[in-house]
């Protein structure tokens, strides 16, 4: 590891500590279990890690299990943390249905449970708080960015999607709509999925550029994640355009490529999806262990824009030391 | 025959397939309390017979009485109504499944709806009983040896059907022992008055557990005999047909000087499929293989020819100990095969008459020396013309020739190769009379220019015609070798029929 | 000899492909339109050169695997493994001739063991190739470790994105190589004996075709194609994408196969022609592209197609129109 990079963490530990204090009391010594769906992505892997650092910092005993991407091992393991008598539990849920029985038993057993990135369809009573991200709020990041970055001049985008009726697709590409409306000078001229992948992204992109006079007409790309986003820009540089400068390139997630892209100029903008979903959480079970004040059922993250502006290598050494 | 004397009977029964009659009016009558031998060779009608008494094939003309009284059986399981089970020689019970769900599928003692396990298998336990069947009934089908399997598919027939029960080769896949414990169940089952039909290729079983034999050739009944009053010579001779005199020695002068040797075969075998034989293979000779369906002709063939290797013994190819573990040792030492089974082994339905004729040729060249198509075409139209294979084009697809002309063609893919050894498997069957005449006379050109040759064929006449000797199996044994005057239908008859030392010369 | 030459270029494959292309330019009129731009040639026909690629080179193998009466579902995962191989290499500092052949190697490997389950256990290849198509990704992923391994070593870039006499390099590629496996099939006994296999193994095995050995070679020529594919795949975005790197590429390359006129039952076989179906598939998905549809049609509109292309192929319709016959004259020929 670099010493950058070690700084880098250090710094990031040291905001995320400063709102901590009062989870720092209250916390110190207690066990929580934590229920990952598995490392199937790098955002995935941060996830994990910053949960980690987080519980370290606040001297928790953090029992973690990895379900592989199965809910039965998750039930499994949350059975198991009841068993061991843990005094919390996190999950981050592989799929939306069949919680009922074992919250319940969490319940029955007084264990909080809290929950990481998704919901789940079970009554709210069975669960303390859920942690996530608003994808709709993402997308508006983005596309206020955009409104901001080219004023009054007239600009086209073209979008690329990501899988077709996926509720992120959905969501980021009604966030940016609704941004972007009644800014006339801004218009998604073509709208194609990608597929969320790198390669279909600079598919589309290819073909976008051929379709639009050589990307002559193109102003900006929008991505529904940086991996097209980071697809796209290979496209226009294949087609001899400059990105960052030719086509502007917004997107969302903030994975560690876009960050070098932004450090080689060639990407605008990223909107974060934090991977401390940890964090929240554990200020929120503080906040209810002190003093039994209940949070609110549904725990929005913060949505932040990143910008060259924001220390891109910085950000880029952080995230790969968080096994992105 | 008095009404009521049959359970099961078959009056005039009549069935075509296409221009094809596969039954000829065939009369079929079954007695309470007996077993009741169904014989003849692949073809004769013996399967469609028992698909119409079961109802799985409806005739087209004549009718089937139960109990004197005509019924139409429109499925097996409606003939299961009328008292009629079958078991097969392939067990078609669910193997995963245990012993007695099997016994009881279909019909299970329910319970407030559910399947009563436990009275199904206290049922079951008592039904096993009476065929001195003793195993769980809660274990899995499939974990027991086939005869157990065997027992447990009877035993729900009867169970099922109660009057007549049909064998249709369930010895096929059966050791000596396992046989003896079957039988020993049938034998229970005719005391209590159970009508059996039996349907084997084994001689020996016939006269050890039947009583009336029915024998059938062509589509064709031949005769039913009460079993106590026929040797196994008649038999035979029912099921081979024509009136075989003990006459007419061999067409083939045997050679007063023995010709060069070319393959010797010492205690050669393989289990579960032949026993092990010795035989001398002379250039020029060609060896008649007699016996009926089922006793090991083809398999001799195919060890012989290292489609299935020998596991014991050994074998000299021109004096040099050699083995035959593939097909392609044997054929760098010349062999060729003519399978039985033409569509399913022989032919590349899909591929040219060109490319059938050139592939054995070109696997002996090898991947790399591959032979263009204006060679491919010259080869074709050689041996095609030698032949005299009747097809519009070289290129047409092999499939849609006539069967005569694609056993020609698999000849003229073997001649193509160069052979000194050429095995041919039924190489006359069902094909027309003009084809037959043409490979009878081909074998005879062949060896008259030296080719050794295997010939395995149920046509005793021809066997004869072309044989300078003849071998014959019985049982997966090679029981009996006949050379000279001893060729004559009559002997080989004889020694397929009994194992006894007037045959052997 | 002219007269075969003209035959040919009537086959229904080579007209769907003209006909889509045709139906591109009428929805995007610049379809045709080729640029030369900084050494090399840029347009939408050239991507469909580029993209088509690929499925291409997967379809070269499947070819072989399906006249022999197989299929091999795992050459998405092995392009996946592959790539995730020659990434991880290069980003260890292995050069990348190294990180190739180590890549190529892995796919070889992983064809001989889908070969070895097929032919010497004689597992269904449907089932035995499911095991890697399963397995495969999951092994991706440990070797990436989840992530998408990003890398700028130009000499691998290059193999996805470089290009040569102005033709993008993934193209040129998938040329050679259908070149080479063309020839080796066609002017050796190879050819015939995989349609010989296909039609009836055990017909086959009894007349002297090593079976066993040519099943495996035929398994392992379809895992090294699938090797190259997902090099290029990787090259092409400076990284190795475990999760979705050549996801569902098997079955456009089984449907390449299929449109190229090979019968899934086995038998006659034309590898050109299933290149020029890969190319047929990629040509629609350029010309969705470029045509503005909404991306909810995407699906719709590529079956609809597909149907068509499949439906004029079909002997029925084919002799009601009375434009192609089958070409009987295959193996061997010249």
């Amino acid at each position: 590891m670099t010493i950058i990079s070690k700084l880098a963490i250090a710094a990031s530990l040291a905001t995320a500590l400063t709102s901590v204090s009062i989870a720092q009391e209250n916390l110190q010594g207690l066990t929580v279990g934590f229920s990952q769906i598995g490392s199937e992505s790098g955002w995935r892997a941060a996830e994990t890690s910053v949960t980690k650092q987080q519980a370290e910092a606040l001297g928790i005993d953090l029992k973690f299990a990895d379900a592989q991407q199965k809910q039965e091992n998750q039930i499994k393991a949350i059975r198991g943390f009841i068993a061991q008598g843990v005094d919390a539990i996190l999950v981050a849920p592989v799929v939306a249905t069949g919680w009922d029985d074992v919250l319940a038993e969490a319940k029955e057993a007084e264990i909080p449970v809290l929950l990481l990135d998704r919901g789940v369809d079970a009554p709210e009573d069975l669960y303390l708080t859920m942690v996530a991200s608003d994808q709709v709020l993402e997308g508006r990041v983005a596309g206020d960015w955009l409104v901001a970055d080219v004023g009054d001049a007239d600009c086209k985008v073209v979008e690329l999607q990501g899988t077709v009726g996926s509720t992120p697709a959905i969501n980021r590409k009604q966030g940016f709509e609704e941004a972007i409306a009644g800014h006339d000078n801004i218009t998604i001229i073509r709208s194609q999925t990608g597929d969320f992948t790198r390669a279909k992204g600079k598919e589309v992109m290819e073909g976008f550029i051929k379709a639009e006079n050589g990307g002559a007409d193109i102003c900006a790309v929008y991505a529904h994640n940086d991996d097209m986003a980071v697809g796209a820009i290979q496209a226009i540089k294949d087609a001899g355009l400059k990105p960052g400068t030719d086509i502007k390139v917004v997107s969302i997630d903030g994975v560690p490529d876009i960050f070098s892209a932004m450090v080689a100029g060639e990407a605008n903008a990223t909107v974060e999806l934090t991977p401390n979903m940890a964090g929240p959480a554990f200020e929120a079970l503080a906040a209810y262990l002190k003093d039994g004040t209940e949070p609110p059922k549904t725990i929005i993250t913060e949505s932040k824009l990143y910008t060259p502006a924001d220390n891109p290598q910085g950000e880029y050494d952080t995230r790969k030391s968080l096994g992105y | 025959m008095a009404d009521g004397e049959y359970v099961l009977e078959a009056r005039g029964v009549l069935k075509i397939f296409g221009n094809h009659v596969a039954l000829d009016t065939v009369d079929f009558g079954l007695r309470s309390g007996e077993v009741h031998a169904l014989l003849g060779e692949n073809g004769a009608g013996k399967s469609t017979l028992i698909k119409i008494l079961t109802g799985a094939y409806q005739p087209d003309g004549g009718g089937i009485y139960v109990d004197g009284a005509e019924v139409s059986l429109d499925n097996p399981l409606h003939a299961q109504t009328f008292g009629i089970g079958t078991v097969y020689q392939e067990v078609n019970l669910l193997p995963n499944r245990s012993v007695a769900e099997n016994l009881f599928l279909g019909h299970q003692p329910r319970r407030f709806g559910f399947v009563d396990f436990r009275r199904m298998e206290a049922d079951a336990r008592v039904l096993l009983a009476n065929y001195d069947l003793h195993i769980d009934p809660s274990s899995e089908l499939g974990t027991h040896s086939v005869a157990v399997q065997q027992i447990v598919a009877i035993a729900r027939a009867v169970q099922l059907s109660g009057k007549v029960l049909i064998l249709d080769e369930p010895t096929a896949s059966l050791d000596r022992n396992e046989v003896e414990r079957l039988f020993e169940v049938v034998r229970g089952l005719k005391a209590k008055g159970l009508a059996i039909i039996f349907i084997t290729h084994f001689l020996d079983q016939v006269f050890a557990i039947a009583d009336r034999v029915t024998v059938l050739r062509n589509g064709k009944l031949i005769d039913t005999r009460q079993l106590d009053a026929l040797s196994r010579t008649d038999v035979v001779r029912l099921m081979l047909g024509k009136d075989i005199a003990f006459s007419g020695a061999t067409d083939v002068e045997p050679s007063e000087t023995p010709d060069e040797v070319l393959l010797e075969f010492k205690s050669y075998g393989r289990r579960r499929s032949v026993l092990p034989f010795d035989l001398t293979i002379h250039k020029g000779e060609v060896i008649g293989v007699a016996g009926l369906l089922g006793s090991g002709r083809t398999e001799v063939a195919r060890i012989m020819f290292g489609a299935d290797p020998a596991d014991q013994g050994e074998v000299m190819v021109n004096g040099k100990p050699t083995s035959l573990r593939r097909t392609t040792d044997a054929i760098r030492h010349g062999f060729g095969f003519c399978p039985e089974d033409r569509k399913a082994e022989g032919i590349l339905g899909d591929l040219s008459v060109r490319e059938n004729i050139v592939i054995a040729l070109q696997g002996k060249l090898g991947w790399f020396r591959a032979l263009n198509r204006d060679e491919q075409l010259e080869i074709a139209g050689r041996f095609g013309e030698a032949m005299d294979i009747r097809a519009a084009s070289l290129d047409m697809p092999v499939k849609l020739l006539s069967g005569g002309n694609q056993q020609k063609v698999i000849l003229s893919r073997w001649l193509a190769t160069d052979p000194a050894f050429l095995i041919l498997d039924e190489p006359t069957r069902g094909i027309d009379v003009g084809a037959h005449a043409e490979i009878v006379r081909t074998i005879n050109r062949l060896r008259e220019d030296g080719m050794a040759m295997l010939v395995i064929s149920s046509e005793l006449d021809e066997v004869v015609a072309y044989s300078s000797r003849i071998v014959v199996m019985r049982d997966r044994e090679m029981v009996a070798e006949l050379r000279g005057k001893n060729i004559n239908p009559g002997v080989i008859v004889q020694a397929i029929a009994n194992h006894t030392d007037e045959a052997v010369a | 000899m002219k007269r075969f030459q003209l035959e040919r270029l009537a086959n229904p494959q080579l007209l769907a492909l003209v006909a889509v292309l045709l139906i591109n330019w009428l929805l995007f009129p610049n379809f045709f339109r080729i640029t030369w731009q900084d050494g090399r040639l840029f347009g939408s026909v050239i991507d469909v050169l580029n993209r088509g690629a690929p499925v291409a080179i997967l379809a070269i193998g499947m070819t072989a695997v399906i006249a022999t009466k197989g299929v091999d579902l795992s050459v998405g995962a092995i392009m996946a493994v592959c790539g995730a191989v020659a990434a991880t290499m290069v980003v260890a500092g292995y050069p990348t001739p190294v990180a190739v052949i180590a890549a190529l190697s892995v796919g070889l490997v992983c064809g001989l063991w889908n070969g070895f389950l097929v032919a010497v256990l004689d597992i269904q290849p449907i089932v035995a190739t499911l095991v890697l198509m399963v397995a495969g990704r999951g092994i991706a992923q440990l070797i990436t470790e989840g992530s998408i391994v990003t890398f700028n070593e130009p000499s691998l870039i290059f193999i996805g994105t470089g290009s040569f006499l102005g033709f993008p390099m993934a193209a040129v590629i998938a040329l050679v190589l259908m070149i080479a496996v063309t020839l080796l099939v066609r002017r050796t006994a190879i050819g015939l004996f995989i349609q010989a296999i296909g039609v009836n193994r055990a017909a086959a095995s009894l007349a002297g075709i090593h079976s066993r050995m040519l099943l495996v070679l035929v398994y392992a020529l379809s895992g090294f194609c699938a090797a190259i594919a997902g090099i290029i795949v990787a090259a092409d975005i400076r990284g190795a994408d475990a999760n979705n790197s050549g996801l569902w590429l098997e079955l456009d390359a089984i449907l390449a196969v299929v449109i190229g006129g090979t019968s899934l039952l086995g038998g006659k076989f034309s590898i050109p022609l299933a290149v020029v179906g890969a190319l047929i598939i990629q040509a629609m998905n350029t010309g969705i592209l470029v045509s503005g549809f909404r991306p909810e049609f995407n699906l719709i509109v590529k079956a609809g197609m597909i149907i068509l292309i499949l439906m004029l192929q079909s002997p029925l319709i084919g002799n009601a129109l009375g434009f192609f016959k089958r070409d009987t004259r295959q193996a061997g020929s010249k």
